[in-house]
């Protein structure tokens, strides 16, 4: 392809298989409504959520359940109109278990969600805005799950001069965000206008990898349909490269910047968010909607019927996993998110999350551990890690348990996107001898303070 | 209907892994020598295979026995085996060539702690040891005699000097240094001049490195420097006397350098890990080897060139931490 040639992209990177032909031209599907679902409390970074409903009340779709205990914390909605069950224990996707409200559904309810008042956000203060986000339950949809609105508080004397949308989607597999960007563009784009605004951004760019032809074609249509006086917004496209979804990969591939190490993008006056945040964003501010469902690639080869559906969050997997025909008898690992930064699963019931974006089935052919050989400093791992450490050099002081050996060689700046165990000839599970490290560094920290 | 429950497994991300393994990394560079060995054997007949083979049975059994359990399924034994036959001289002894493979494993790799810990190249300290304990043999040049050519040194007792067979003839580097006669440089791209097995012809090996680097099978900035280093060098000081100094070109293409440079110098285990590193250690025993060749008492000097930047690789990789993204970086102002 000419125009490849000329794509920018970050430096240091792997070249996975994509593996998304399965999916990437399948438009988004509605998932049923199910009985049950499952809310656990804690679904993004800080404290979790605080209970606001009791068991046995009946509660709306898209009614709020549990409000932020905190700043750094989110608000929860009912994915559908129903019956609380009850709060106790559930099993979150990590294995823990964990507090979490049972809702279960009225089945006849017709779980219609109208289209509210559109907010007037242009006459919102800045503290207005923020705990707006915060009220419609937005996190990072690309798989972090971090609240949004902490994101657009911006600190004193900080600003966004631009404003990135981030349509990488990088990992292997994962079409969501493709999807989205094909079928909601203006979404997307309205989110971008309003956050833009919003936050004062001089200009904004979409950052699309150039196997997303249809994604790019859409997006360029609708900003040529609706230009936005004061805020230039542009697509840029990328050459394929993982780990290019990675905040600090993007704003190296579309501005060339470092955001320094241990600091965050404003730092660099940038704002990075998923474009499927962005489409939320939107409905949130358009519509009222609150994020109460989100859309999940489902595929892998141990999946019968590969699809993107639009789950309600705190649907069981194993009712997502049954709508797409169930999985073939060679499966044997089930993926939550990519195949390269993803959390497989004990168990099939856990709920899916907001920061759900793929479920994945593997076979044996995937999962089979590599014949491990000792290293021969062949370099690939180096080459391959887009925080240009040397990923060999920290994997042998973590099996020696030298922690703090590891914190000299920036073990910490470590983005644990997997790179390094991929490129690996002999078989060394790097990434996860440099994750326990880095545990351990934090545990020392904890104790130390 | 509910899924299917299988028994889930529960492994760490990543799920997906490029297809190269290390025993096939070093059976792309066995693939690649099979040319040369085959230009070897054309040229100075089946001794050659027998000194390789040697070579190899000495490298493998001595991983086999004293190396770890399993160690052998990685291949590199057999590589070292087959690398340091080929930097033999052809009518040597077999068992000397067995010998040489037993210590360039077990000095040259085991001792260190096997595959991946050793500080020189394993071959290279075979050969070393070698030409330390029989200087002569290690110094006795069949002229090229074609098929069959089985020389009778081969199968020479151990221990027992039997003579040195036939005709024996000076190496193009030989001639220069003592005779100061240059060898035609299309005799030297042929490889029909008098030298090591694997050292004969210079556009088999160059094809060879082309092969090897688009595998990504070594670091292709390592054989680069080494032959940038050498003809910057040599072409200095060729333009300083054209009488008295070599020829860039001769430099190049004569010896070991070529077999070295692309074979030897970029064993990864014994070379620097980072590219600047890369550059430097190249440079250094491109520098190193036209000292040696140009003042020092030997005709040739690509081996201990080499193994003098092995010993230098930890400081190399000590000097030159790569940066890390965000820090201390030139493009972090908005």
């Amino acid at each position: 392809m000419m125009i490849g040639a000329f794509a920018r992209t970050f430096r240091h990177g792997i070249h996975p298989a994509g593996h998304k032909e399965a999916t990437e031209h399948l438009p988004v599907e509605r998932m049923p409504f199910v009985d049950r679902y499952v809310m656990p409390l804690g679904q993004s970074a800080g404290a979790p959520s605080r209970p606001v409903v009791r068991a046995g009340e009946r509660v709306r779709r898209g009614q709020v359940i549990a409000a932020p205990a905190a700043f750094v914390s989110s608000t929860l909605h009912s994915p559908v109109g129903g019956t609380v069950v009850g709060r106790g224990p559930g099993h979150h996707p990590s294995g823990q278990l964990v507090d979490a409200l049972e809702i279960e559904a009225d089945p006849y309810d017709p779980q219609r969600l109208p289209a509210g008042e559109a907010i007037p956000w242009r006459e919102l203060t800045d503290d207005e805005f923020v705990t707006h986000v915060q009220h419609a339950g937005l996190v990072g949809m690309g798989g972090a799950a971090f609240p949004s609105h902490v994101k657009y508080k911006l600190p004193a004397g900080k600003r966004v001069r631009r404003l990135i949308a981030n349509g990488c989607e990088c990992e292997p597999f994962l079409t969501a965000d493709h999807r989205t960007m094909v079928e909601r563009a203006a979404d997307v784009l309205r989110g971008l206008e309003i956050l833009g605004r919003r936050l004062g951004a001089e200009e904004a760019a979409i950052g699309v990898e150039l196997n997303k032809a249809d994604a790019i074609a859409a997006l360029e249509r609708e900003i040529a349909a609706r230009p936005l006086p004061g805020l230039p917004v542009r697509v840029v496209p990328l050459k394929v490269k993982y780990p290019q979804g990675a905040e600090k990969m993007l704003i190296d591939a579309v501005y060339g910047l470092e955001v320094p190490a241990g600091g965050l993008p404003i730092d660099v006056g940038c704002l990075v968010n998923n474009v499927g945040t962005l489409a939320s964003l939107a409905d949130w501010f358009d519509r009222g909607w609150p994020l109460i469902e989100r859309v999940v690639t489902v595929a892998g080869p141990g999946v019968a019927r590969p699809a993107n559906l639009l789950v309600p969050v705190g649907t069981p997997v194993r009712a997502v996993l049954d709508h797409c025909g169930g999985l073939s008898a060679e499966t044997r690992e089930v993926v939550m998110g990519g195949p390269m930064m993803g959390m497989p699963l004990a168990s099939l019931d856990v709920p899916v999350l907001k920061g759900t974006s793929g479920l994945l089935a593997f076979t044996e052919v995937e999962t089979r551990l590599p014949a491990e050989y000792t290293c021969i400093r062949c370099g690939r791992c180096v080459e391959a890690c887009p925080q240009f450490l040397n990923p060999s050099r920290l994997a042998r002081l973590a099996r020696a348990g030298r922690w703090e050996e590891m914190e000299r060689y920036f073990a910490l700046d470590c983005v644990e996107c997997g790179s390094c165990s991929f490129s690996c000839p002999s078989g060394i599970p790097i990434v996860q001898l440099i994750r326990v490290g880095k545990a351990k560094l934090r545990e020392q920290r904890a104790k130390a303070s | 209907m509910s899924a299917h429950s299988p028994r889930l497994q529960v492994h760490t991300s990543p799920f997906l892994r490029q297809g190269v393994t290390t025993p096939g990394l070093m059976g792309d560079v066995l693939l690649a020598l099979v040319p040369v060995l085959a230009v070897a054997t054309y040229y100075f007949g089946l001794s050659a295979l027998l000194v390789v083979a040697a070579a190899a049975a000495g490298a493998v059994g001595a991983e086999r026995l004293l190396g770890p359990k399993g160690a052998i399924r990685d291949n590199s034994a057999l590589l070292t085996g087959v690398i340091l036959g080929l930097v033999l001289p052809p009518g040597l002894p077999l068992w000397m060539a067995f010998l040489g493979g037993v210590v360039g494993i077990g000095l040259g790799k085991l001792v260190w702690g096997g595959l991946g810990h050793n500080l020189f190249n394993p071959a290279l300290v075979g050969r070393a040891f070698l030409q330390a304990a029989f200087p002569t043999a290690l110094t006795t040049w069949p002229v090229p005699t074609g098929l069959p050519g089985l020389h009778a040194s081969s199968f020479a007792a151990p221990f027992l000097h039997g003579e040195v067979d036939g005709l024996t003839g000076a190496t193009p580097l030989n001639l220069m240094k003592f005779a100061h006669e240059a060898t035609p440089l299309a005799d030297l791209l042929r490889g029909s001049v008098g030298g090591s097995l694997g050292e004969t012809s210079a556009a088999v090996i160059v094809l060879a490195g082309i092969f090897l680097a688009a595998r990504r099978a070594f670091d292709w900035r390592i054989p680069v420097s080494v032959l940038l280093a050498v003809a910057v060098f040599s072409g200095a000081l060729y333009l300083v006397d054209t009488g008295r100094y070599a020829s860039p070109l001769f430099m190049l293409l004569s010896g070991g350098l070529l077999f070295g440079a692309v074979f030897m110098a970029t064993d990864p285990v014994s070379s620097p890990l980072a590219p600047r590193g890369a550059w430097i250690y190249g440079a250094g025993i491109g520098i190193l080897v036209v000292l040696i060749r140009t003042w020092g008492g030997l005709p040739e000097g690509v081996m201990y060139a080499i193994l003098l930047m092995n010993a230098a690789t930890p400081l190399l990789e000590r000097i030159d931490q790569p940066r890390a993204f965000g820090r201390g970086a030139r493009r972090t102002i908005a």
